[in-house]
């Protein structure tokens, strides 16, 4: 247990030296430290977690690493807190980002800026693993804030491109406005709980505050807004398509297993709170579905494949807000792991495509790789079924059912949120299955391929692969050996899988027709005006790009062009320039001639004098 | 009688002024700044005769002391400029006009 520190210490460590020292150690030895480095910190992770899990359940271990700051009272200590929620976090984030640091040696192989670009991949592992592993809020703050600067200097990591650049100084931006929020909660969970460690305050806060109290409500808000930031959920997910921008690992890593599952992870951590909340919650809840129904109906309209898989990552995060606000803390953790498996396989194999297809990013221009990336084609197919939820094969079922299925029979759930997260899973079928049978399938040009994957870049696919057919399974009763949680499939639930299960089979035969079997059918709906409206409207995001350019990107630049004529300034400019106008007046007075200063001394003497007398 | 003994020192005063505005000698300039103090003396000899006071006498002797100390410097002054601008005209020396 002592090893803890060392688990975000090490890719920090790593990365360090990487930024320092990352030129002279060549590309070779810089890939071989930065994978080392995460694969160590995955080994101390699964040390730490087996002796966790060995301890008779709700077991938690603390270890002070050193204390931060001591002001009055304020005593924020460097501390790690590892209990069963952090220790499947810490074991998906070191886990999946070790495949993603290997792909990406091989990937990343002709780019410029190799080193650094590890320097910062390790960065921004250490980030998120000091995130989760934080013991107090302000840790916690400083791995989110580290996570935010990684994803900015990551998506806009090929800087010669200026539009890579404004993604990512978007993306910082917009997640900043949620940071906002996120530090006015924190500043009134000290003023009113007098402390940030997040156990004693949880306590404290159960203790003195009785559900639906005012202050708990406006604090677990406050806290959403980061949430919402960080993960891109509805109003604040304009960020997260524009980052796709970055290299294809970046995206992988952002997706998969750091930033964007940072929001779903604070409020699990924070749950008791929320738990007081009863209205905040249901603004999770709500949050959440209207994400993923908003982000499906986008991604449908796309036809660039990793703006795609972006709405997909918000449409499925939206399934974790969802859970988090029906109070299925497990469910949405459930969700987040294999989620990170399946989309991180969706990213690396959308990558291998991408690069194969001389940087095409457009579905509709690739076509008929079927046989010629058979190991991508499968990839996607298993990932892809798994991210619609194929029943009883797939990872993606068990979770996502298993959201489903709560977010009605859960006390907080209801049937309507029901029925939208069965709607989401349909769009998530038509709109993954519109990818695949769109690239592998379809018409596409005869060009050769200009790259074909590595091995290093294979097997971490593979790997990923079967995690996202088998990972589900540790939630199953009695298809493992042991398990985490004992729980029977009640009637209700099955119900509910049978349906969802037919959502599944009828969103691959509607997309199957439209693409495949009948292509005249969507050339038939798009002849129509309002559909092809409807399709654009989609395309843009529901016009949130356009209204936040139009709400307040265009009035703060006009705001600062006004400010730039210096209106406010004008007072002290005047000041400046009378005093100017009285020196140039006065300057002939100065004339170096004593006899007229004497003249003038006589003069104001006598006007003294006058005066004294007159008066 | 005091009263003349003042208007006598205004007289006066008003003609060194005078004379210092006027005159771009520095020595007649230094001249006429003696003439001002000593009618600022004048003016304190008049007043202590007139209140039968021995106060303004005494300061007129420090008056005195002041102004041979002034002329002292004064004099060490004119020699500079003298040699600055090989000349005893006030007016050369006009370099610090603003």
């Amino acid at each position: 247990m002592s090893l803890l520190w060392l688990i975000p210490a090490l890719p920090f460590a790593s990365s360090f030296v990487l930024l320092v020292a990352g030129r002279a150690l060549g590309k070779r030895a810089a890939a071989w430290l930065a994978c080392l480095a995460i694969l160590a910190s995955f080994l101390f992770s699964l040390v730490v977690s087996l002796r966790l899990f060995s301890l008779p359940a709700g077991a938690a271990f603390t270890q002070v690493v050193w204390h931060w700051i001591n002001v009055a009272g304020f005593q924020p200590r460097v501390a790690l807190y590892l209990d069963a929620l952090a220790a499947v976090m810490i074991l998906v984030v070191t886990f999946v980002s070790f495949l993603i640091h290997v792909y990406s040696t091989q990937f990343m192989l002709d780019s410029e800026g190799y080193e650094r670009f590890f320097a910062y991949m390790n960065l921004f592992v250490a980030s998120m693993l000091t995130l989760v592993l934080a013991d107090n809020l302000l840790l916690l703050l400083l791995g989110w804030e580290g996570v935010g600067l990684c994803s900015y200097l990551l998506i806009g990591f090929w800087y010669q491109d200026e539009a890579n650049g404004l993604a990512g100084r978007k993306a910082f931006i917009v997640t900043r406005v949620g940071d906002t929020a996120f530090i006015l909660g924190l500043l009134l969970l000290f003023n009113r709980l007098g402390t940030l460690d997040i156990q004693p305050l949880l306590q404290r806060a159960a203790a003195r505050w009785h559900p639906g109290a005012a202050v708990a409500e406006v604090a677990a808000f406050l806290l959403l807004g980061g949430a919402v930031g960080k993960s891109a959920q509805f109003p604040l997910q304009t960020w997260l398509p524009d980052a796709m921008a970055g290299p294809t690992p970046t995206s992988a890593l952002i997706h998969a297993a750091t930033m964007v599952t940072a929001g779903v992870y604070l409020i699990a951590r924070t749950h008791v709170l929320f738990a007081l909340a009863p209205a905040a919650l249901m603004a999770v809840a709500v949050v959440g579905l209207v994400t993923l129904l908003l982000a499906g109906c986008s991604a449908l309209a796309q036809h660039d494949i990793k703006r795609i898989l972006a709405y997909s990552t918000i449409s499925q995060i939206g399934y974790m807000f969802l859970a988090l606000g029906v109070g299925a803390w497990s469910a949405a953790i459930f969700h987040l792991v294999t989620h990170a498996f399946f989309k991180a396989l969706l990213f690396l194999a959308a990558g291998v495509m991408i690069q194969a297809m001389h940087e095409e990013h457009d579905i509709f221009r690739m076509g008929g790789l079927r046989r010629r990336l058979p190991l991508a084609f499968w990839c996607f197919v298993f990932a892809g079924a798994s991210l619609a939820g194929l029943p009883l094969l797939t990872a993606g079922f068990y979770s996502k059912d298993l959201i489903v299925w709560s977010s009605w029979s859960s006390p907080l759930g209801s049937v309507g949120l029901w029925i939208g997260a069965l709607i989401g899973a349909f769009l998530t079928a038509l709109y993954i299955f519109r990818l695949i049978f769109t690239v592998f399938y379809g018409p596409g040009p005869e060009r050769h391929l200009s790259h074909l994957p590595g091995p290093l870049e294979q097997w971490p696919m593979i790997v990923l692969g079967y995690l996202s057919m088998l990972a589900g399974f540790i939630y199953v009763p009695g298809a493992l050996p042991f398990h985490f949680t004992a729980r029977a499939v009640g009637p209700g639930e099955l119900g509910s899988e049978i349906v969802a299960g037919a959502v599944f089979f009828a969103g691959v035969y509607v997309i199957y027709l439209f693409t495949l079997q009948r292509p005249s059918l969507t050339d038939a709906l798009m002849a129509g005006a309002s559909p092809r409206r409807l399709r654009d409207f989609w395309f843009a995001d529901w016009g949130m790009d356009w209204l936040y350019d139009r709400a307040l990107v265009r009035p703060t630049i006009r705001m600062a062009r006004a400010g730039k004529a210096d209106v406010a300034d004008r007072a002290f400019t005047g000041i400046a320039a009378a005093a100017q106008a009285l020196n140039r007046a006065l300057a002939p007075t100065e004339s170096g001639l004593a006899r007229r200063y004497a003249g003038w001394i006589a003069a104001g003497a006598f006007a003294l004098i006058l005066i004294a007398v007159l008066r | 009688m005091p009263f003349w003994g003042l208007i006598l020192a205004a007289v006066l005063f008003i003609l060194g002024v005078a004379g210092l505005v006027a005159r771009r000698n520095l020595l007649i300039m230094l001249v006429s700044i003696e003439v001002m103090l000593n009618a600022a003396g004048l003016a304190f000899i008049a007043a202590a005769s007139a209140w039968a006071q021995p106060d303004g006498q005494v300061m007129f002797l420090f008056i005195l002391a002041v102004a041979a100390a002034e002329v002292a410097v004064g004099l060490a002054l004119v020699l500079q400029l003298h040699h600055l601008t090989e000349s005893v005209d006030a007016d050369a020396a006009s370099r610090m006009k603003g």
